[in-house]
């Protein structure tokens, strides 16, 4: 232990790189979509790392590529010197989902990566047992993880990347499956054995897009766009640990990566969509969280105007989610994003204050004069005998612009608008649009 | 055996159980029963390789007495045929999981030979085996357990490649990102995951199973008469011989012999199987066995097993010390070309294959040969269809009944699941009595047979439905006043309607192969026949007329794929898609 404090004082050699990383999904060229655009960075001894982005901007893509699991399209990966082509010793990974098999028990569990080293079964029992002695875990070595809390399997999740004694630990969105006070005490653990040098790693890349997560836990914050990723920003947190949320140093740095990450969805007008006209790939949202969201809004003490970081706060909503709404009520002209705030139009205002019938109405409106690709089935229904079409069509459209995933996804949203405002109605069975109105 | 349950010894801050290092009477019972198995394993296989000319000497006997051991030989040819199609899946399934080449190739072949009745290719087969151990009757013991292996091996295969297929992405990402060897990733991630899946499969091949170990032990192919001592022979020689008395022994060996098997092999593998089950969240029902439960509280077999884990861990490392010096593979997409070429390769020997079948058909037989095997093919069709129809009549109502009501269901679930196991073609004697004396239409009254044994899984699987129809909608439907039309239409129906769909698709599967043993049959002297493919099939195997028998098992087959893809697979996406509960 003693070593690694001064290891620790040594400074900052450096531990892996990633050089002029790009990736690509899917097949052919036209439907080809770019997850990570020319990323490069590099990860020093002795610091917490924070990968910051929005769903979909290709974090856990990044991750995964650093851990080995994928091969980048373009660009490498070098760990300790040695370029990245697989997965690599001396790299422990935490997962999102746990990840652990429900067919060992936490002993087990805790020992598989040690016995897939090939590491001889006595070495392995104590090495497992110090790792679930240090993670907190004594006394459940003989439960399988159903008998366990999300806690507690997240637990087994960390003893068993570091039983490895691996040099770089990478979490990807460790703690986002876990509820807010069982995520708050596994994080201040896992805070205090780096912060006391215990654990038996050199540096930590986390993966989240919870933004206090990100400030209160690493030396440094890298924000990555959304579509591609892109990393855009770099924060440098020198708060001493344990850092204290209401500490005005704290609230400022977090405010101040709000506006970041809602400033560069300004910019990228004429929508944070990607892709434009029909082609604009659209997110899923419920229709009543739309609504809600501008009730709450035009409600005191907001007036119309809010914070977004006050507002999650309000709203008990991720920051993600509450974006997502944002962004759909922006593109339908119901409210504007901007410097970290978000503002309802007058449209907006009107849409607030409206009973069922007229909310539906205005919302019909809005949906066919601002997003192309409802007004163009809507069009093409209206021009057409039976007043039908099917669904494969306008798939077909979508997929010249898009990979067939996104397709997929943005004609759930449009179904789901669409039959909140009453444009049209979807048959599941037939798979077709209509003018039909059940009466 | 690989994956035994991992013993968890003794580790700090648990108390090692009381006693664990004295003998317990969990020990003795556990003992016992692995000892009674080993003894009658080693006397029955030493029987088994007996040269033809001692059958003779010691034929089938109607006494009583020997139904012990007639019960032994068919059990261990059961057992046999299990291990078969274990090893079968394991490597077969496999290979399609791992190789697009063979993949393009096995699951095809899977899924067709699922559909073959391959009651009807006992014909081949017995010859196939005879002529490979001539004089000995390794030769008809082994046709027999290929049979039973027919009835299980292709569903077991299939359900562990689907398993493969859908290890979950963190699963996979952990084995990859542990760099796992081939073989650790395969008993400790694939196999494990498998494991629900294919217990299921094997218990749901059972009632096949039985079926065959009867149908097999006693055939006629042309001249060649085998008959293996067993259960099935038993059966064949009081048929010969009108004795309705030993009929009856032989219902009450097999009931109890399934009762047995249920209990020491399959309640043990259910409840152990349980733990494979991926979801991560406590269920409120754990299947339960006592001989489960002994085997894990006894200390000695606790230890038998670490010792066995530990044997099976340096043979691992060994294996990884043997690979691991590869370089780290990463995904990479394998050639488009040379899966052109594979395909081109597969459709031409497809193709000579088909070729050769038309030859030798056309050679020995003419069009109206064909044109009788599809006609009598729609007449058991129909008989198929009617029998399903009224099954589902009787049972769908009686399931919901019973399932609905806790008590009922405890008590009727394990009957259906007896019943299911039990081979019909043991009670058919009764049946021809009764149509022989009052000379009932045979082509009416022989079509129950085809029904008999697996009508249980329409009501075992509606049962289960009912049982997990959430409460919530009953209560709301109660509250709402449902008409007993509603309720059963709107309601209970649509709930039900995943599980019937594979009962129902097992009793039809089940059925065709019936049909076989069951549109013929005879008692003493008398035969009593139906018009239909099945009765065609068993004519034409008992006269050694192969060119017929080929015709016939592939109308059949084509009859049951055509069903299967027109009917049930239809029915069965439609419930996945919009009938489950979430």
């Amino acid at each position: 232990m003693e070593a690694r404090v001064k290891d620790r004082a040594h400074g900052l050699e450096t531990l892996l790189t990633v050089d002029g990383v790009s990736h690509t999904f899917g097949k052919g060229t036209a439907s080809q979509r770019l997850i990570l655009d020319d990323v490069s960075l590099a990860l020093k001894s002795n610091e917490i790392v924070s990968l910051l982005g929005r769903s979909g901007s290709g974090k856990s893509t990044l991750l995964r590529i650093m851990a080995g699991l994928l091969q980048p399209s373009r660009g490498s990966v070098t760990f300790d010197g040695e370029p990245v082509r697989g997965p690599v010793d001396g790299v422990a990974m935490v997962f999102q989902t746990f990840a652990l098999l429900p067919w060992l028990t936490v002993l087990a569990n805790v020992e598989f990566g040690l016995e897939a080293q090939g590491v001889k079964p006595e070495e392995r029992r104590r090495r497992a047992l110090a790792a679930i002695d240090l993670i907190g875990l004594d006394g459940f070595e003989n439960a399988y993880p159903k008998e366990l809390s999300g806690g507690m399997r997240q637990r087994v999740g960390f003893a068993r990347a570091l039983v490895t004694h691996p040099k770089l630990l990478l979490m990807d969105e460790p703690f986002s499956a876990l509820d807010v006070l069982t995520a708050e005490t596994l994080r201040t653990d896992l805070l205090d054995l780096w912060v006391e040098g215990r654990l038996p790693i050199r540096a930590i890349l986390l993966v989240t897009h919870n933004i206090e997560e990100a400030v209160l836990m690493s030396d440094r914050i890298l924000l990555l766009s959304s579509n591609p990723g892109k990393i855009t920003a770099e924060f440098k947190v020198s708060l001493p640990h344990p850092r204290n949320r209401l500490d005005p140093t704290f609230r400022a740095l977090v405010d101040d990566i709000y506006k970041r990450m809602t400033a560069r969805a300004d910019v990228a007008r004429p929508g944070v969509f990607p892709g434009l006209g029909i082609g604009m790939i659209l997110q899923r949202v419920s229709s009543n969280a739309l609504a809600g969201l501008t009730e709450a809004l035009a409600a005191p003490p907001y007036n119309g105007r809010a914070d977004l970081p006050d507002l999650t706060q309000a709203l008990q909503l991720e920051l993600d989610d509450l974006l997502r709404l944002a962004e759909m009520l922006q593109l339908l002209r119901f409210a504007e994003l901007a410097e970290g705030d978000v503002k309802l139009t007058e449209a907006g205002r009107r849409f607030a204050g409206m009973g069922v019938d007229e909310r539906k109405e205005l919302f019909r409106q809005h949906l066919i004069t601002h997003i192309p690709i409802i007004a163009h089935i809507r069009r093409v229904l209206d021009e057409r005998p039976t007043h039908r079409a099917p669904v494969a069509r306008f798939r077909d459209e979508l997929e010249d612009h898009m990979d067939e995933e996104s397709a997929e996804e943005t004609l759930r949203a449009v179904v789901s608008l669409a039959r909140y405002g009453e444009v049209f109605a979807f048959d599941e069975q037939s798979n077709t649009f209509s003018l039909d109105n059940p009466t | 055996m690989i994956f035994l349950p991992r013993p968890a010894g003794p580790v700090p801050g648990t108390r090692p159980e009381a006693g664990a290092s004295i003998p317990s009477r969990y020990d003795l019972l556990a003992f016992t029963i692995l000892f009674a198995v080993l003894i009658a394993a080693i006397h029955g296989s030493r029987e088994m390789e007996q040269p033809l000319a001692a059958l003779e000497l010691a034929p089938v006997s109607l006494s009583p007495q020997n139904l012990y051991e007639y019960a032994l030989l068919s059990t261990l040819r059961m057992f046999a045929a299990i291990i078969a199609s274990l090893i079968f899946t394991f490597v077969v399934a496999t290979l399609a999981a791992k190789s697009r080449k063979a993949e393009l190739v096995i699951v095809p072949a899977l899924d067709i030979l699922q559909s073959v009745p391959v009651l009807g290719f006992l014909s081949f087969t017995v010859t196939f085996f005879m002529g490979l151990f001539p004089g000995s009757r390794l030769g008809a013991e082994l046709a027999a357990i290929f049979a039973i292996f027919t009835s299980q091996a292709w569903n077991m295969a299939f359900s562990f490649y689907q398993s493969l297929r859908t290890i979950p992405k963190d699963l996979d990402e952990v084995s990859r990102h542990f760099r796992l060897s081939g073989w650790m990733r395969f008993w400790r991630i694939e196999a494990p995951f498998a494991t629900p899946g294919l217990v299921w499969n094997t218990m749901m091949s059972m009632s096949g199973g039985w079926f065959f170990v009867v149908a097999s032990e006693a055939i006629t192919v042309g001249d060649t008469k085998v008959v293996l001592p067993g259960l099935g022979s038993y059966l064949a020689l009081a048929i010969e011989k009108e004795d309705l008395t030993a009929v009856a022994w032989a219902i009450f060996a097999m009931g109890i012999v399934i009762l047995i098997y249920d209990q020491l092999v399959f309640r043990p593998i259910v409840a152990w199987a349980d733990k494979f089950r991926a979801e991560q969240t406590a269920t409120s029902e754990k299947p339960r066995s006592w001989v489960y439960d002994i085997f894990r509280r006894s200390g000695l077999l606790r230890f038998a097993g670490a010792q066995f884990s530990e044997i099976s861990d340096w043979f691992g490392r060994a294996i990884l010390a043997a690979t691991r010096r590869r370089a780290p593979t990463v995904a990479q997409t394998p050639g488009r070309w040379g899966d052109y070429v594979w395909t081109g390769v597969v459709i031409a020997a497809a193709g000579w294959g088909l070729w050769t079948i038309i030859a030798f058909v056309r050679t020995n037989l003419g069009m109206d040969d064909v044109i009788t095997a599809f006609a009598l093919g729609l007449v058991t069709l129909l008989r198929v269809l009617v029998l399903i129809a009224l099954a589902s009549l009787i049972w769908v109502p009686l399931g919901v009944w019973i399932g609905l009501r806790p008590w009922a269901a405890e008590r009727v679930q394990p009957l259906a699941q007896f019943l299911a196991a039990f081979p019909a073609n043991v009670l058919f004697p009764f049946f021809v009595v009764v149509i022989a004396t009052f000379h009932l239409n045979p082509n009416v009254w022989l079509s129950p047979l085809m029904i008999l044994g697996t009508q249980w899984y329409i009501l075992f699987n509606v049962i289960a439905g009912a049982s997990a129809f959430p409460n919530d909608l009953r209560e709301a439907a109660t509250l709402m006043k449902a008409s007993p039309r509603q309720w059963w239409r709107d309601v209970i129906l649509p709930g039900v309607f995943p599980y019937y769909v594979t009962g129902a698709l097992t009793a039809a599967g089940g059925s065709w192969n019936a049909s076989i043993v069951a549109e013929v049959v005879s008692w003493g002297s008398t035969k009593i026949e139906a018009a239909g493919l099945g009765a065609y099939i068993a004519k034409a195997t008992e006269a050694g007329d192969m060119a017929r028998v080929v015709l016939s098992i592939t109308v059949m087959s084509l009859f049951v794929m055509a069903l299967n893809r027109l009917l049930w697979r239809r029915l069965y996406r439609f419930a996945e898609h919009r009938l489950r509960f979430e």
